[in-house]
């Protein structure tokens, strides 16, 4: 994304974001709230709107609404902080439903892979309830072999331990984890800095709608450049 | 009673008219109203713009004044239409607007990260309105869309002002010629209306013990 600005009104979510992440990167964002850096994330598969710049994957421009934008967010998927997941259907008819209505896949075939991708993120025998009668951090896991099922180029991850228990972000996390070693390519807004030491090649310290710093983890938790990212890392770490 | 038994004939013509302008009714004002909700919630702005001049214009003018445009407006640019037909219309094109917000209303209720997640796996607008979107709705304006459907039963009467032969229109009928029977007559005309009513508030709220969604 190159030159990307949005507005809320009169307030600059976005001031002139340049940001390029390659195939198998994993970037994980943070900042203080408010900094834009979730808006940031909602823009890669235009569920924000910009005003100015450009967003291009791979070499695609992000196409205005309509079938050709429905088709790009096929490939790019996305966890929301609060799972969003369908709450009138049953956990495998949620997996299976991208591949079956986006995809065009058999209801057999979507329903094989759905199963592999439930036990492979630990939630296989929760297949047939729905969500609600899961815990949050099955139900995000569930969201996240949701979101796998489309076979996606790119992964987003908004907040996506923010709304779980303590001792359930562990089990989200070891699930993405999975995923960075993997290979895929992910952008990942979150506060878990554990994560981000753990999985991630770089790390993007946001600020009042401008990225401030982007480096390797070691570099920027251990020597930040900018004050404002030494001040935020002192807070936050102190605890 | 007995004048009930005698005139058991006129009663049950009026009773199957009024059941089937119901009827027919009730079809035009679900399919029409479900698609003016989706207009009124659709991304592009004429759409919405033309749904809610629609809901505005049927839901501020009086039914009556409705069938009048209907049977005796529209011949008026040569387009006549029969009583019983114009009935239907003007009944379903009217309760049309109220379904368009009671199913709108529901709509609203269906959190707007449902609508992003369908519309983040890449289903169109139509795809994640069909599969997400209403079928959630639905569940949650089942006892309001009761409400109308039943105001819509007892709004059949008005065409018994319009030379529709429903149930309403027995009651000057029947009195005029048999006075004396005036309690007869509205207890008859009563019950014609509850036995498709009462089974409809029965219905709805089975269906929305059946449909119960857990959050």
């Amino acid at each position: 994304m190159s030159g990307v600005d949005k507005w809320f009104g009169e307030l600059h979510v976005l001031q002139d974001i340049d940001l390029s992440i390659d195939r198998g990167e994993v970037v994980v964002v943070i900042g203080p709230s408010g900094s834009g850096k979730s808006t940031l994330c909602r823009t890669i598969n235009r569920l924000e709107s910009i005003e100015n710049g450009e967003i291009t994957i791979d070499g695609q421009k992000l196409p205005a609404e309509g079938k050709e934008l429905a088709k790009l967010r096929a490939d790019v998927g996305m966890v929301f902080q609060s799972f969003n997941l369908f709450a009138h259907k049953s956990v495998l008819e949620n997996v299976t439903m991208g591949p079956i209505k986006v995809r065009k896949q058999s209801k057999a075939d979507a329903e094989k892979r759905a199963r592999e991708l439930l036990d492979r993120v630990g939630v296989g025998a929760q297949a047939d309830k729905v969500p609600a009668q899961l815990s949050g951090g099955q139900q995000q896991r569930v969201a996240i072999a949701r979101a796998l099922a489309m076979d996606p180029k790119v992964m987003l991850f908004d907040e996506p331990t923010s709304a779980l228990d303590p001792e359930m972000i562990n089990e989200v996390l070891e699930v993405m984890v999975g995923l960075a070693r993997d290979g895929m390519t992910m952008v990942v807004v979150t506060h878990e800095m554990g994560f981000a030491r753990k999985a991630a090649n770089r790390v993007v310290f946001m600020d009042g709608g401008r990225i401030v710093e982007s480096a390797t983890p070691e570099e920027f938790f251990t020597n930040p450049s900018s004050d404002r990212a030494k001040d935020f890392l002192s807070k936050i770490l102190n605890h | 009673m007995q004048f009930l038994i005698d005139n058991f004939d006129l009663f049950w013509d009026a009773f199957l008219t009024t059941l089937s302008l119901s009827l027919l009714a009730c079809l035009v004002a679900l399919v029409l109203g479900t698609l003016l909700a989706a207009m009124r919630v659709s991304p592009i702005a004429p759409l919405r713009g033309l749904a809610t001049f629609y809901v505005e214009t049927f839901r501020n003018t009086p039914l009556t004044v409705v069938f009048f445009f209907m049977i005796f407006g529209l011949p008026q640019i040569d387009f006549v239409i029969g009583f019983f037909t114009g009935a239907v219309l003007s009944v379903g094109l009217y309760t049309a607007a109220f379904v368009c917000e009671a199913l709108r209303s529901g709509i609203n209720s269906v959190s707007p990260g449902q609508a992003e997640a369908a519309r983040a796996l890449g289903l169109t607008f139509g795809q994640s309105l069909r599969e997400v979107v209403l079928p959630q709705a639905f569940r949650t304006v089942v006892p309001p869309l009761g409400n109308v459907l039943i105001a819509m039963v007892k709004n059949t009467s008005i065409a018994a002002g319009f030379s529709v032969s429903e149930l309403s229109s027995l009651l000057p009928r029947l009195v005029n010629a048999s006075a004396g029977d005036l309690t007869a007559i509205l207890v008859g005309v009563v019950v014609g209306y509850m036995i498709i009513t009462l089974p409809s508030a029965l219905a709805v709220h089975r269906i929305e013990r059946r449909v119960a969604i857990l959050r």
